[in-house]
This record gives C-alpha cells, sequence and structure tokens, in this order.
C-alpha cells in the first residue's frame, strides 16, 4: 500500500500500469507512421546532390536538382548497376564593389555514385538537364523486366 | 570562374518553411537559398529554385516587402513508383523587406537553368510623392 502511494496511483495496481506504457508506445509508433505516410521518409546519403530514383514496368527514373549547373558542367557514366554524376557548380564572381548581404548558395565541385537495385540497358540511357533539374532515363535490362506468366 | 569550385558542394537538406500563417493550399514549402549583393546602384537577388517555370513564377514588391514564390509542378509520370526519396518537391517562397527604395518600373528578373536572377535598381533620388488632399 505505502508503495503504491507513494507513486501516485493510488486506485491501479500494476498491471493497468504496464497497460499505460504498452498504450503509449503504440501511440508514438502511430506518429512515427503518420510521417512516414506524409512522405518525410528522406533518406540522406550525405553526398551532393540528393537523388530520387522511381521506376515503372520498364525503366528507372533518377531525378536530381541542379540548377546552376550547365550540360557542360556535367558528367554521366554508367557501368553495370552503378550511376556515376559529376560536375562543377560554378557561380559566376560579380562585379568589383558588390557587397553581399546573403550568400547561402554554394560552388564546388561534385560526385556521387548511386547503385540501382537491377541491371539496366546502359546503352539506351537518356539524360536531360532542364530548369536546373536533371532526368535520367534508364531502361530496365531484359532479365530485369517483370514478366508476365500465364497460367492454363 | 569562381572563387572556391575546387571545394566539394556539400548535401544541404532543403528547408521547409515554417510560416506564421497557414497555407491556403496543400504541399510542402521550401525556401529557396539565396545570394543577395548591392552595388551602388541595384540590388540583385539569385535564388535557386530548380523546376521552376518562368509561368509559375512570381515577384511581388509592395511596402517595401519583396515576395518570391515559384511553384513547382510535380514531374513524376504516372505509374512510377518511388525507390529512393532524398529531396521532396514543393513552392518555393521567401520574403525580403528592403531598406533601399527601389524603382518599380525597372525591376527585371530572368530564370536560367533554375536560378533565378533579380535586378532592384535603386531609385536615384528618393522622389517625396505629392499626395492630394480633398477638401470635402
Amino acid at each position: 500500500m505505502l508503495i503504491r502511494r507513494s507513486f501516485g496511483f493510488p486506485n491501479r495496481g500494476w498491471p493497468d500500469t504496464l497497460n499505460e506504457l504498452e498504450r503509449m508506445r503504440r501511440q508514438m509508433d502511430d506518429i512515427f507512421k503518420g510521417f512516414s505516410k506524409e512522405g518525410h521518409m528522406r533518406q540522406g546519403s550525405g553526398v551532393f546532390p540528393s537523388i530520387n530514383l522511381t521506376e515503372d514496368k520498364d525503366h528507372f527514373y533518377l531525378r536530381a536538382e541542379l540548377p546552376g549547373v550547365t550540360s557542360e558542367d556535367l558528367e554521366m557514366e554508367a557501368i553495370g548497376k552503378n550511376i556515376t554524376i559529376s560536375g562543377t557548380r560554378r557561380i559566376a564572381l560579380e562585379k568589383e564593389g558588390a557587397k553581399y548581404h546573403r550568400r547561402e548558395r554554394e560552388s564546388g565541385k561534385f560526385s556521387r555514385v548511386i547503385s540501382l537495385p537491377n541491371e539496366v540497358n546502359t546503352e539506351n540511357i537518356t539524360a536531360a538537364l532542364k530548369d536546373g533539374i536533371l532526368t535520367v532515363c534508364l531502361p530496365k535490362a531484359e532479365k530485369a523486366k517483370p514478366r508476365q506468366i500465364t497460367i492454363n | 570562374m569562381s572563387a572556391n569550385e575546387n571545394k566539394e558542394i556539400q548535401v544541404k537538406e532543403k528547408k521547409e518553411v515554417t510560416s506564421p500563417a497557414e497555407q491556403t493550399r496543400p504541399g510542402l514549402v521550401f525556401t529557396p537559398d539565396v545570394d543577395i549583393f548591392e552595388t551602388n546602384t541595384a540590388l540583385t537577388l539569385l535564388a535557386d529554385m530548380p523546376g521552376v517555370l518562368p509561368e509559375d513564377l512570381t515577384i511581388d514588391l509592395r511596402d517595401n516587402v519583396l515576395t518570391v514564390t515559384g511553384a513547382v509542378k510535380p514531374f513524376e509520370g504516372p505509374g512510377e513508383t518511388d525507390l529512393l526519396v532524398e529531396y521532396e518537391v514543393g513552392t518555393y517562397y521567401r520574403q525580403f523587406s528592403l531598406s533601399e527604395i527601389i524603382d518599380q518600373n525597372k525591376i527585371d528578373a530572368e530564370l536560367k537553368d533554375g536560378v533565378l536572377r533579380l535586378s532592384l535598381p535603386k531609385v536615384e533620388k528618393a522622389t517625396p510623392r505629392k499626395i492630394q488632399v480633398q477638401a470635402g
């Protein structure tokens, strides 16, 4: 009796307290599940640029935000499942006498390799850089495509 | 040539706007990275807004508050499923209060490779506006 009172649960026994904890744990799980549903499942790689990868039946699509990068300053290489994106982001120096209030944009070199989940047809990869977004269309290799199986 | 071209770029997470006012439209809102510098004659703003098309960009200057908004249309095709998501796409939004008086008629905006360049020429001499009071 004395223990119960000192823990502040005068009318509850231990089993109830454990149930309460279990309920709270489940609520926390639901909250975190909710986050990922909202699209907050960012998995940072720590390497520039950030990449989004999607797929449909026949292709993988790789996208990256590269504002201010021109196609001359961008290089891509495909070896097996690995795609390497490297380049330089240049920010032109402004004329003398410019006084900066803010400088948040970064320039410099970058290089990143990304492994695709499956084989691609490296001969037919197409890439476009438009409005600061790189879109790479990677056709899946024949053996990596899903096959319809007819059931007799 | 830029000063620090040999440096490696560090990856930065896009900053989501935590605005005091609630958004009327659903979707994510991000703060674009900007460079702002001034010379004796003009103020220039450079903003990284990848994926924004000229027709989806709004630049508004009133009461010395400059608002830049750029909507991004989702570019994923139908039938695509996500395998890896490292960045989110949403509207870019940022406000600045300007201390200089800007010549509104000479504002010039250019959007190239996902970078907005906005030049805001200063008024040569702040001309006081005459306000006529009607006798009523």
